[in-house]
């Protein structure tokens, strides 16, 4: 039978051997590791582009100060680059079908742009990146470009692009310039990438600087907040910058195909078309009908609006291309382009054909049409003030009111005419652009809006002499476009003038398209094409530009020319020729409220347009000089920083040029993928309180007011400040600085406790303070510094917390004032910051007024809106808040079979138990997934591996790293000296010696050049030696012959201002492995078989639940329990916490509603009875255990049955040890126990209360004293919830009954939190005392009657003694070690703490793990806890377990001690020195001169630290690969002492 | 020649915190003198004072262990 008892429903069905974890940190990477090491294939998706999540933001943890990333760095690296983990970086799971066993999980994949496969991490992209956003994993308290790695250390090890959307100005251009780009550009003084960034998408960045309508600055978010950004004159200036500087002609593009383009006409749209071809590599003819090139640009736009100069060289940078251009060349017959051998042709003739209004006159002399008279004013027909010109009269009339017209009037102005314009339209309708039109007003320009031109009046000799108009009331177009208009009766009137200009339209001149040249043309005269690829109804004929659309901005014209060109390309490529659709941005349109928020953080300050300068009216008329000056270098910084980068990324195409390895690419796209998975956990974490909210305390108002994140940030030395803590408005150092505590917890709107806040407080306390002192020691401070943390109850729960705490206080000062402050207010004068409170607990009488540097908001968990959203969308059942509902008895399991949940997802909580919880729900996934173990999950084969007994034969590869080392020290020097050291056959300099085409390579040569070591000289061995160790397992060289040289992160990043040095330190990094590697040896491990079955000893809830989940993953399990019955301490507990107060309803089998613990405890006994795979062991006591992990023997002794009978001893044999025996309830003679039937313990009292005999009577009033004992040194976790519960439960039974809690702190974390409101609000008064004054408890014996049970205590806040004479005394003492740890943990050579607990292998990372192989814990054994903790640890020590049992064999570590028994005097140094209990003495072995008895260190278990082989005072023990030898030869080599070396070795 | 003494140092840095410390301050581009070198050591327990004795004995002019 292989199915496990949750299979049942699958059995038919095959189970999916994979799971899916939501959330990549510090809870989703273990239930990830554990899963994937018990052969599962894994997916561990991640939001962010990096995992590590939040603990990765930490400094440090609390209670060892251990440093947070280098705890958990270790997991990042062994996630990142487990063979069965695939981690999903930027993505999101969508939705999940099917059940439990066989769900299918949609899942979305952003786009990263950054193919992490390629990327080394060198940083050369964002060295370039312009832009500059707060880098929100240091909480904005630092800035970061749109490509950035989430941090240092961020697994995967690879950059990401951040892009939120199209920003809205490129999506406004025709052409979709990356406006936001080359403005960033322009702000960092980068001119030359600037203008390169235009250019990508538009030849023409010096005319459009100048004439382009700019669509984007309408669209320009920065307008909501004061004026667009000025983008036109942004570009006009960049372009003016650069073309001030001497042109480089562009290289000439390279003919690639033997297709021939042709393009009609040279305006900007053809040539345009006449670039993008030329690029793609085919040969462009352009034919131009008029003398110069650039179209409408040169010919129909005015000198003073476009400089020729301008349009000259912009259409040259495209000719030089190789563009083969024929001026002069008028088409006449399209057809004989194709005879000529063109396989394509664009027709771009653009619309020079101005249009005479057919009214009577329109012919006569005099009259002229606008695109005429401005192609001869640029052409030089006209001079200016010669009014004998006979076609330009003094008087000049334009007809028309477009920019056309403009331009028009205003050319003639220049001519020295006097000028007139008449349009249709009003004043205000006017088509043309209003500050053209008031420019043209200022310029002399007479208007006459609103007018009808009924006909040309002329002289006898046929001279225009004036126009007779009538005043328009109104007009329209009707459906096919003919106009209406309304005149005024009687208004007709003449405007006098010598010559009249037409601008009410242009055409484009399609006579050379012959009737028979299959191309249609439309009932308008233009050429009929297809609008989604520009094709013609000929074949290989395309047309674009204003030729089809009639008049357009020249920004119209590039996009079409673009277009075009695509089109070409296809069709001569013969690809389909619909263009393929894009996947679209979305656009950014910037809310009003993220503008406000914006502003209000700082981000956007008001400052208007930076003003350009503009040649005054008078110094213009005369001339065509430009009138728009630009901006100088300052200005247009200072006007492209007003920038709101609202896209993020700008697209600028610049990290894409700096990166060496071809490793971005902006145009990826995002999926939706479909992920089969057996089941999924959830671990998506928690997200601080938004602080904001709050406006009472100021932060966003008050500069130096921060959040406890923030504070992180400042404090670790990888952080923004390195480690500095500051005041955020003037760097200055704080020297006071406040903690408030529960900012966003126990409120309001917060009914729990956010359970970490207290502890992470004291933690930055006494990282503040040591700071200080170290700044001290350095001389570089005085070490005045004092930190204050305001607060409610100090929640310091778990394992070693309380003494830390105590620490914080004692050994640094801490200021503890327990109060709950209002608000903060700010002093203006020096910003900091004024606090108000009252804490009579202190002894303070009335109000107390302090001021400090920092505040610093201990801020609170809460669950995000998305992941709310995604909980909805998986159908798992969420709290009010967000919280994942779970129950009691089964903490993990969400509502949803087959999904589970870890972490704070599920409430606040801490590192350590998210830990347990992810171990734990990966114990669930495996339990329901077992049979499917090893289905999915892969391994990878070798070819086998070669002896290597000849002398060595050292390849050596020098890395460059792109320019990562090779920019900063002489890489081929450094392989040429490689080359000439001993024992090197083989060097070489490689660009990327990682890259998939290198370690081909490095395969290769090993094997042809019969290589038997290899040194990489590159990065670091932590991230790459496991590659090349890989490649050389390819190769068929045994792993350990391989040696790297750290030239990058230890060497060329960190000297790289001294190229000399830098080089000649590479060069001994590469001596100093080449001489190691000549001394290494092949490592081999060896296989042992692991033993299927589990010793688990402790039969309470712990015990059990851990053995029922290893029997359900198919396990044999021992359970051994001293006692005659199951169940431990649940024998003892009458009443669960109040779940209504806690959580909604617990079920045992989805029905009932409240379960009794007893229930609960039969139910899980009767499980574990119908369990075959599960031994139990009543009465047994565990005598001895020998082995090691996977491979242990225990003996077991079980009591006698009978009295006088006897006990007998056998043995086990199992592959792993857990130990969960629990803990009791402390019972000792602090106040009167003992001494009088009415003290009792919680546990005593609980049982009165169940007792049906009791009577309330008896106890109508009631004193519980909190932390009794023990507990004054040690938080029991459990006493002040208990005493909430039966106070609570009395109250139930009896409300008139006074009870009084004695307090220190009420410990009430997370949601238990509501027990405490709950008793409040029943009546239940509390006292807070402290230790110096504790209460006393007096037994006043009176004759004849019972003694008076007495309670003194002081009352803080009514500053007197109460007495208070109870008919029952509760003590809340706190659970206690049973008898006989300290003899089971030397039995099992197992560490204890100082309360007597076992101690774990670390407090935060391994909670249920003993730092002996093979051996865990769980449940009370560890530390006291609730029943759902105890359950949720029991479930981790299963999966924790499993990683053990699920192999069937095991490999030993290759890299362990190693004794050399003649060398060996027994001197038990070795038995003494390991951290990890593995040699012994044994008498299986003659030590030195043949006595008997030598030290064995078991391999299996040895770590490898090297510890006992340092001590080893006969150096009989040696470490492999890294033995004395192999080590000093290196010390040897960096001091170049190679020849000695090998004699000194062989002393 | 240069005036200014620049000893060579010796680091015997743990694998699992100096070294990685080491590489950290490669990827945040802190500088520290060429003359500094870093030995790999599985633990900073691995260090035998030999080793230490050894470096001086080379030509070292100070010795750093770190873990």
């Amino acid at each position: 039978m292989s199915n496990s008892g949750n299979g049942k429903s699958s059995a038919n069905k095959a189970l999916t051997g994979a799971v899916m974890v939501v959330g990549g940190g510090i809870a989703g990477m273990q239930a990830s590791l554990d899963l994937a090491n018990q052969g599962f294939q894994v997916y561990l998706v991640e939001a962010q582009s990096a995992i590590g999540g939040k603990m990765a933001q930490l400094d440090k943890t609390f209670p060892t100060n251990d440093c947070a990333m280098c705890t958990i760095s270790p997991k990042l690296v062994e996630t990142g680059r487990h063979p069965n983990i695939q981690v999903l970086t930027n993505s999101e799971v969508l939705d999940v079908s099917g059940q439990a066993g066989n769900f299918s999980v949609r899942v979305s994949r952003k786009p990263r742009y950054v193919d992490p496969s390629k990327c080394v991490a060198c940083g050369d992209c964002a060295a370039v990146c312009p832009v500059i956003i707060p880098d929100h994993f240091n909480e904005g308290l630092s800035t970061r470009g749109a490509i950035f790695k989430l941090y240092p250390q961020a697994v995967p090890n690879a950059y990401a692009i951040e892009k939120r959307g199209i920003a809205p100005c490129r999506d406004a251009c025709p052409a979709g310039q990356r406006a936001q780009g080359y403005i960033a550009l322009i702000r960092k003084g980068r001119w030359a990438d600037a203008l390169r960034v235009i250019k990508m998408d538009n030849p023409f960045p010096g005319i459009c600087g100048r004439i382009c309508n700019h669509r984007c600055e309408s669209a320009c978010n920065r307008g909501q907040v004061d004026e667009p950004i000025n983008i036109r004159a942004l570009k006009r200036f960049v372009t003016d910058k650069v073309y001030a500087e001497p042109r480089q002609p562009p290289e000439p593009a390279v003919v690639k195909f033997k297709q021939r383009v042709a393009i009609i006409g040279a305006g900007p749209c053809g040539l345009t078309a006449a670039k993008d071809l030329a690029l793609a590599g085919y040969a462009v003819t352009v034919f131009e009908a008029m003398p110069v090139a650039g179209g409408m640009l040169r010919l129909g736009v005015p000198e003073y609006r476009l400089p020729t100069a301008i349009i000259e060289r912009e259409v040259q940078d495209i000719i030089d291309l190789g563009i083969d251009l024929r001026l002069n060349h008028r088409i006449d017959d399209l057809g004989r382009l194709f005879d000529e051998g063109f396989d394509s042709v664009l027709i771009a003739v653009g619309a020079h054909e101005g249009i005479r209004l057919p009214i009577p006159g329109a012919n006569l002399e005099g009259v002229l049409v606008n695109t005429h008279f401005l192609r001869d004013v640029r052409l030089g027909k006209y001079t200016n003030g010669q009014l004998e010109d006979e076609a330009l009269g003094k008087r000049v009339l334009v007809l028309g009111g477009g920019n056309v017209a403009i331009d028009c009037a205003r050319s003639a102005v220049r001519l020295g005419r006097e000028v007139q314009l008449a349009c249709l339209e009003t004043r205000a309708e006017m088509p043309a652009h209003p500050w053209e039109v008031e420019a043209a007003e200022a310029e002399g320009v007479i208007l006459h809006p609103g007018r009808t031109f009924e006909r040309i009046l002329g002289d006898a000799a046929g001279q225009v002499q004036g126009v007779a108009c009538m005043r328009a009331a109104s007009f329209s177009f009707d459906e096919r476009g003919r106009l209406h208009v309304e005149k005024t009766p009687d208004s007709e009137h003449v405007i006098d003038c010598d010559t009249v200009i037409f601008s009410v339209g242009q055409r484009a001149g399609l006579a050379f398209i012959p009737e028979d040249a299959n191309v249609g043309l439309t009932e308008k005269q233009t050429i009929a094409i297809n609008p989604n690829t520009l094709a013609t109804s000929r074949p290989g004929v395309f047309a674009a530009g204003d030729c089809i659309s009639g008049t357009a901005f020249v920004i119209e014209a590039v996009d079409r020319g673009h277009s075009a060109a695509q089109s070409i390309l296809r069709y001569l490529q013969g690809e389909a020729m619909e263009p393929p659709a894009k996947p679209e941005l979305p656009v950014v349109h910037l809310s009003a409220q993220e503008i406000e928020e914006r502003i209000e953080n700082g981000e956007i300050k008001r400052q208007p347009r930076v003003p350009m300068p503009e040649l005054p009216v008078e110094r213009r008329i005369d001339n065509f000089m430009e009138v728009e000056g630009g901006y100088d270098d300052e200005s247009a910084q200072e006007e492209a920083a007003r920038c709101l980068a609202c896209g993020v990324c700008s697209e600028c195409m610049s990290c894409v040029f700096a990166c060496g390895r071809d490793a971005i690419n902006h145009d990826e796209a995002g999926k939706i993928e479909s992920i089969p998975v057996g089941a999924v956990i959830l671990a998506p974490g928690y997200q601080i309180y938004n602080a904001h909210l709050s406006q009472e305390f100021g932060l966003g108002r008050f500069p130096n007011v921060v959040t406890s994140l923030e504070y992180e940030r400042m404090l670790s030395a990888s952080g923004p400040t390195g480690g500095h803590v500051q005041r955020i408005s003037d760097q200055g150092r704080p020297r006071r600085i406040a903690f408030l505590q529960c900012v966003g917890s126990r409120d309001q709107s917060h009914d729990y406790c956010s359970s970490v806040c207290c502890m992470y407080a004291a933690k930055e306390a006494i990282m503040t303070i040591e700071h200080a002192r170290a700044e001290t020691r350095d001389g570089k401070g005085d070490g005045d510094v004092s930190c204050e943390v305001f607060f409610m109850d100090t929640r310091a729960f778990s394992k070693g917390y309380e003494e830390y705490y105590r620490r914080a206080e004692s050994k640094y000062g801490v200021k503890y004032t327990r109060c709950r402050l209002s608000d903060i207010k700010e002093n203006p004068q020096n910003n900091n910051l004024i606090v108000r409170y009252a804490s009579p607990y202190q002894g303070q009488a009335g109000l107390v007024e302090a001021e400090f540097d920092l505040v610093v908001l201990s801020v609170g968990m809460e669950i995000s809106e998305s992941v709310k959203n995604l909980g909805s969308r998986l159908g798992v059942e969420l709290d009010d808040y967000g919280f994942c509902h779970t129950t009691l008895f089964d903490p993990l399991q969400t509502s949803r079979p087959g999904i589970f949940a870890a972490g704070p997802f599920r409430e606040p909580k801490d590192i350590p138990e998210t830990v347990m919880e992810a171990s734990g729900a990966a114990a669930g996934a495996a339990k329901l997934l077992a049979p499917a173990r090893y289905t999915l999950a892969i391994e990878q084969e070798y070819p086998p591996e070669r002896r290597v007994e000849e002398e060595p034969r050292i390849g050596v590869f020098v890395c460059h790293c792109g320019s990562n080392i090779g920019g900063y020290l002489d890489v081929p020097g450094v392989a040429e000296y490689a080359a000439a050291l001993p024992g090197v056959v083989h060097a070489e300099d490689n660009l990327y010696t990682c890259s998939q085409d290198t370690i081909a390579h490095i395969i290769e040569q090993v094997k042809s050049l019969d290589l038997n070591r290899v040194v990489v000289a590159s990065c670091t061995p932590m991230t790459h030696e496991p590659l090349f160790q890989d490649a050389l397992r390819q190769a068929g060289l045994n792993p350990y012959l391989f040696e790297m040289a750290n030239i990058r992160n230890q060497c060329s990043w960190v000297h790289s201002s001294d190229w000399d040095k830098a080089t000649e330190k590479a060069r001994v990094l590469v001596r100093m492995a080449a001489s190691r590697a000549a001394r290494l040896q092949p490592l081999h491990t060896s296989v042992v078989a692991v033993e299927p079955a589990a010793l688990v000893l402790g039969g309470g809830a712990a015990g059990m639940t851990a053995a029922l989940n290893l029997a359900g993953q198919g396990f044999q399990v021992h359970l051994v329990e001293r006692e005659s019955r199951l169940g431990g301490n649940l024998n003892l507990v009458r009443y669960f916490i109040p779940s209504v107060q806690i959580n909604a309803s617990e079920k045992i089998d989805g029905q009932g509603a409240d379960v009794s613990p007893q229930a609960y405890l039969a139910r899980l006994v009767a499980q574990v009875e119908a369990e075959p795979r599960i031994l139990v062991h009543l009465n047994t006591e565990l005598l001895e255990t020998q082995g090691f992990k996977g491979n242990f023997s225990s003996t077991l002794r079980q009591k006698a049955s009978t009295e006088g009978g006897q006990s007998h001893s056998y043995k086990v044999k199992h592959g792993v040890v857990l130990v969960a025996t629990g803990g009791v309830e402390y019972k000792g003679q602090e106040y009167g126990y003992g001494q009088d039937p009415r003290i009792v313990t919680q546990l005593e009292f609980e049982a009165l209360l169940a007792d049906p005999q009791t009577t309330p009577d008896s106890m109508r009033s009631v004193v519980m004293i909190q932390c009794v004992g023990p507990a004054e040194k040690f938080c029991s976790r459990l006493c002040c919830t208990t005493a909430l519960k039966n106070a609570l439960k009395l109250k139930e039974m009896a409300p008139q009954t006074d009870v009084t809690i004695l307090y220190r702190d009420i410990r009430t974390y997370g949601f238990k939190e509501r027990l405490y409101t709950a008793a409040r609000s029943a009546g239940v008064r509390f006292v807070h005392f402290e230790f110096e004054r504790k209460p006393e408890v007096a037994l006043e014996r009176h004759a004849g009657s019972t003694p008076e049970l007495s309670v003194r205590v002081w009352e803080p806040i009514l500053g007197g003694e109460l007495k208070l004479k109870p008919d029952l005394l509760v003590l809340s003492t706190p659970v206690v070690p049973p008898q006989g740890t300290r003899e089971l943990a030397s039995r099992l050579k197992l560490p204890v703490d100082m309360d007597g607990f076992f101690l774990e292998a670390h407090v935060k990372l391994r909670p249920v793990d003993f730092s002996a192989e093979g051996v865990f814990m769980a449940g009370m054994a560890h530390y006291p806890k609730f029943l759902d903790e105890s359950i949720a640890q029991a479930q981790a020590a299963a999966s924790r377990a499993a990683n053990i049992l699920s192999q069937k064999t095991m490999q030993t570590n290759a890299r362990v001690a190693v004794v050399d028994p003649q060398k060996c005097v027994g001197c038990l140094t070795c038995v003494r020195i390991c951290p990890y209990d593995v040699p012994r003495v044994s008498q299986e072995f003659i030590g030195a001169g043949s006595v008997l008895g030598a030290a064995y260190i078991e391999p299996a278990v040895c770590h490898g630290c090297g510890s006992c082989a340092a001590e080893c005072p006969a150096q009989a023990i040696q470490l492999c690969h890294y033995t004395d030898v192999q080590t000093l030869t290196k010390v040897d080599a960096m001091f170049n002492l190679l020849e000695i070396a090998g004699e000194r070795s062989a002393q | 020649m240069s005036k200014t003494f620049e000893p060579e140092i010796v680091a015997f840095c743990c694998r699992y915190c100096a070294y990685a410390a080491a590489d950290l301050a490669g990827s945040m581009r802190l500088e520290y003198p060429a003359s500094i070198k870093v030995v790999e050591l599985p633990c900073s327990g691995k260090l035998d004072v030999l080793y230490v004795l050894r470096a001086f004995e080379d030509g070292a002019d100070g010795v750093m262990v770190a873990g």
